[in-house]
C-alpha cells in the first residue's frame, strides 16, 4: 500500500496526531458520587444562542423546551431546553448513561417505542410539536445514524433504494430513483468505491463503508435533522476521519446532532456543544467556550485536559 | 516466520498422556458405553432402513411403474403403476404448504413484532399455546375433526355432494387443508425464532427512516429471515409427505385409487375429487392391505423415502448447516440475486 498518495496522507496525519498529543493531555476520569451542579440553561432568545459562525449557522430547525424523559418512571432527561440550528453541528458529551441517547432518541421519537417510556416537555420541529406529526413523516425529516453500522440485507443500490420507496403510493421504478441514489452515495462518499457494483450485497461492505452506506440512506430523503449516535465508535481511525470530514461537508445543507464520548472528535466536528450528567444539561454553548472556559465546575472536570 | 528462536521450542510438544477407561469410575465407564451403544445402534437402525429399503425398493422401481396408472385388478403385483399417489403426495403437499405458509409466517409476524403491551402479551400466549396443542395432535384426531367439519354444508364446495345434499367431505382440497395443520407449527416456529433473533437496530434503522410496521416487516425483517422461513417449509413439507390418517380419512386409500375426474371443470374437479397418495398407498398395498401387492409396497416407500431425505438436506442446507466453510446455503438464499 505505499501509493504516493498515501504516503503523504499518512505523514500529514502522523504530524497531526503528534500535534495532538502535544496539545491533548489525556481526559481526567470524574469522580462520580460528587452532586452535579446544574448551570442555568442560557435564555433562548428569537435567534438562538450566540455561535462560532453565524454566517453559516441558519435558520432553527429544532427547539427542546424544558425535555424530560423517564424509562418506567426512572427520569432519564431531566428538563433539558436546546435549540439545534441549520447548518451547524450540536454535540452532546457526557459520561455513559447520563442521557445522551435517550435526548437524542427523543427527537425522533424512537424512544416511544421503548416500553414504558415517558416524555414531559415539548420538542418542536420548525415550530411545530414532533407529536403531532405522523412519526413517518417526523423521522423522514428528522433521520438518524446509529452507533452500530445496520445496513439492510440487501444490495447497496437497495438500501438507499427502500429509504426512498414506499413514501408514496406508487412504487417508483429503479430508473426512476437511480439518479436519487446515486446522488444519495455521493454526498456521503461512498459512490467511488461502490461505482462499480451497485447490486452487491451491502453486508459485505467493510465497516466504515456500512457507516456510509447509512449515512448516505439517511440523508437520501434530503432530512432536515440528522442525528447521530456515536457513529464513530465501532470504526477505525481511517474510517473515523472519513466521516469526520462528511459531518463537516453534510453539516452546511442540515442541522446535525451527534452524540459522541470522544471528546476531541466532538472539539473536531461540532460547532457546539452540550454537556449531559445524570439527566441534567450541565451546561451548552460554543464549542471554544465550553472546553475552553467551561463555567460549571463538572463539566470543568470532564473537560479538562481537552487543553492543557 | 516464528517469532521465538528455533531452539527456544521444545522438541516434541509433550501431551497429557491419554487416559485410560480403566482408571474411570464405573459410573462413568457405563455411561460412557451406554451412550456409544445408543449412538451406534441408532446409526445401525438408519443404514438398516435405509438398505433394506433401497434393495427392496430398487428392485421394484422402474419407469413403467413411476410413470403409469394404477389399475383395478384381482392381482395387484402384476398390473399398474404408482403414478396417481405420487402425484397425489405432490399435490397434497403443495395444498397444504400454500395454506401453512401465510399462516404460520403471519402468526409469527404477529407474535413477535406486534403482541406487545398486556393484552398483546395475553394474546401471543395463547397463540403459541394453540400453536403448542395443534403440534401436539396426533393427526388421526385431526383428520376425524376435519372430517366432520368439511361435510358440513358451508365446506360443500370443497369436495362432492351426494344425490341427497349430503357432503362427501373427502377430497384433495380437503386433505390438503388438513395436512396444513401439521405443517403450521414449524413454519411458525422457525419464523418466530428468527425473527426473535434478528438484533434490535435493524428494526430500528427501518422506523428511524420514517418507515412503517409493515414496510419494515415486508422489506427487512422478512427479507433477513428468508433462511429461516425456508427451513420451516421444508420441515413442514416433511411432516404432510409423511402423514398417513388424515389422507386415510379425508382423501382415500386403495391399490387402485385413481385421480377421481367427474364433472365439466377438469382441473378444479381434479381438486375436489379424491384420490391417493404414497403413504396410503403403501397402506394399502402392505400385507395389512386389501391390495397385498408387497413390492410394490416397497417401490412407493423407496420413493417416499428419498423425497423426504432429499427434503430434510435440502433443510439442512437452507438453514446453513450443510455447508461447513464456504457460503452457506442460507447466505446464498439472502445474497443470491445481487451476489
Amino acid at each position: 500500500m505505499a501509493f504516493p498518495e498515501g504516503t503523504t496522507r499518512q505523514m500529514f496525519k502522523s504530524q497531526r496526531l503528534h500535534d495532538a498529543a502535544q496539545e491533548i493531555p489525556p481526559v481526567k476520569r470524574i469522580v462520580l458520587d460528587r452532586p452535579p451542579t446544574a448551570v442555568p440553561p442560557p435564555v433562548l432568545d428569537g435567534d438562538g444562542s450566540p455561535r462560532r459562525r453565524p454566517a453559516v449557522a441558519g435558520p432553527e430547525r429544532l427547539r427542546l423546551q424544558g425535555v424530560s424523559v423517564s424509562y418506567a418512571g426512572k427520569a432519564a432527561v431531566k428538563d433539558v431546553s436546546l435549540s439545534v440550528h441549520q447548518g451547524e453541528v450540536l454535540a452532546l458529551i457526557g459520561p455513559s448513561g447520563c442521557g445522551k441517547t435517550t435526548l437524542l432518541r427523543t427527537l425522533n421519537r424512537l424512544t416511544e417505542l421503548t416500553p414504558g417510556a415517558m416524555r414531559g416537555g415539548s420538542v418542536l420541529l420548525d415550530g411545530n410539536e414532533v407529536h403531532e406529526l405522523a412519526d413517518t413523516e417526523l423521522r423522514a425529516r428528522v433521520s438518524m445514524v446509529f452507533q452500530q453500522p445496520n445496513p439492510f440485507p440487501m444490495s447497496v443500490f437497495d438500501n438507499v433504494a427502500f429509504a426512498l420507496r414506499e413514501q408514496s403510493r406508487k412504487r417508483p421504478r429503479r430508473r426512476e430513483i437511480e439518479p436519487q441514489v446515486i446522488e444519495a452515495l455521493r454526498r456521503a462518499g461512498l459512490y467511488e468505491e461502490v461505482r462499480d457494483d451497485l447490486h452487491r450485497p451491502a453486508l459485505r461492505l467493510s465497516g466504515g463503508q456500512q457507516q456510509r452506506l447509512c449515512i448516505a440512506r439517511a440523508i437520501a430523503l434530503r432530512p432536515e435533522v440528522l442525528l447521530m449516535d456515536e457513529p464513530c465508535s465501532a470504526l477505525d481511525p481511517r474510517s473515523t476521519e472519513t466521516i469526520e470530514q462528511l459531518i463537516g461537508e453534510l453539516s452546511r445543507e442540515l442541522a446535525i446532532v451527534i452524540v459522541t464520548h470522544n471528546l476531541q472528535q466532538a472539539h473536531r466536528v461540532a460547532d457546539r456543544v452540550a454537556f449531559m450528567y445524570l439527566g441534567d444539561l450541565v451546561e451548552h454553548g460554543e464549542v471554544e467556550q465550553v472546553f475552553r472556559a467551561p463555567v460549571a465546575p463538572r463539566t470543568r472536570d470532564y473537560v479538562k485536559g481537552v487543553f492543557g | 516466520m516464528s517469532a521465538f528462536p528455533q531452539s527456544v521450542l521444545p522438541a516434541k510438544v509433550p501431551r497429557p498422556r491419554r487416559s485410560s477407561l480403566r482408571s474411570w469410575r464405573w459410573g462413568d465407564r457405563i455411561v460412557y458405553l451406554l451412550a456409544w451403544f445408543s449412538g451406534l445402534s441408532l446409526c445401525l437402525v438408519a443404514a438398516a432402513l435405509i438398505l433394506y429399503l433401497g434393495v427392496r425398493g430398487i428392485e421394484y422401481v422402474s419407469s413403467s411403474l413411476l410413470f403409469s396408472r394404477p389399475t383395478a385388478g384381482v392381482d395387484q403385483s402384476q398390473i399398474g403403476g404408482i403414478l396417481d399417489p405420487l402425484l397425489g403426495t405432490l399435490l397434497v403437499v403443495a395444498i397444504g404448504i400454500v395454506i401453512a405458509t401465510p399462516i404460520g409466517v403471519a402468526s409469527a409476524v404477529w407474535i413477535v413484532e406486534y403482541g406487545r403491551g398486556r393484552a398483546g402479551r395475553v394474546l401471543a400466549r395463547a397463540v403459541e399455546s394453540s400453536i403448542e396443542v395443534v403440534a401436539g395432535t396426533p393427526d388421526i384426531v385431526i383428520a376425524l375433526f376435519a372430517l366432520t367439519l368439511f361435510q358440513l354444508g358451508a365446506f360443500g364446495f370443497l369436495s362432492f355432494t351426494a344425490q341427497g345434499g349430503g357432503v362427501y367431505g373427502r377430497s384433495f382440497m380437503t386433505a390438503g387443508a388438513a395436512v396444513a395443520l401439521l405443517a403450521i407449527p414449524p413454519v411458525f416456529l422457525a419464523t418466530r425464532d428468527g425473527l426473535q433473533s434478528l438484533p434490535t437496530h435493524q428494526r430500528e434503522g427501518a422506523f428511524a427512516l420514517g418507515k412503517t410496521r409493515i414496510a419494515t416487516i415486508r422489506r427487512v425483517l422478512l427479507p433477513g429471515i428468508r433462511p429461516n422461513i425456508g427451513t420451516g417449509v421444508t420441515l413442514g413439507m416433511g411432516r404432510i409427505i409423511g402423514d398417513t390418517a388424515i389422507v386415510f380419512l379425508l382423501l382415500g386409500v386403495g391399490a387402485s385409487q385413481r385421480f377421481d375426474f367427474q364433472g365439466a371443470t377438469p382441473g378444479l374437479d381434479a381438486l375436489r375429487g379424491t384420490g391417493s397418495t404414497l403413504t396410503s398407498y403403501i397402506y394399502s398395498t402392505s400385507p395389512a392391505g386389501e391390495g397385498n401387492a408387497p413390492q410394490k409396497a416397497y417401490a412407493a416407500a423407496f420413493v417416499l423415502l428419498l423425497m423426504v431425505l432429499a427434503l430434510n438436506a435440502f433443510a439442512g442446507f437452507v438453514s446453513g448447516r450443510g455447508a461447513g466453510g464456504r457460503m452457506s446455503f442460507g447466505d446464498r438464499v439472502r445474497f443470491g440475486a445481487w451476489a
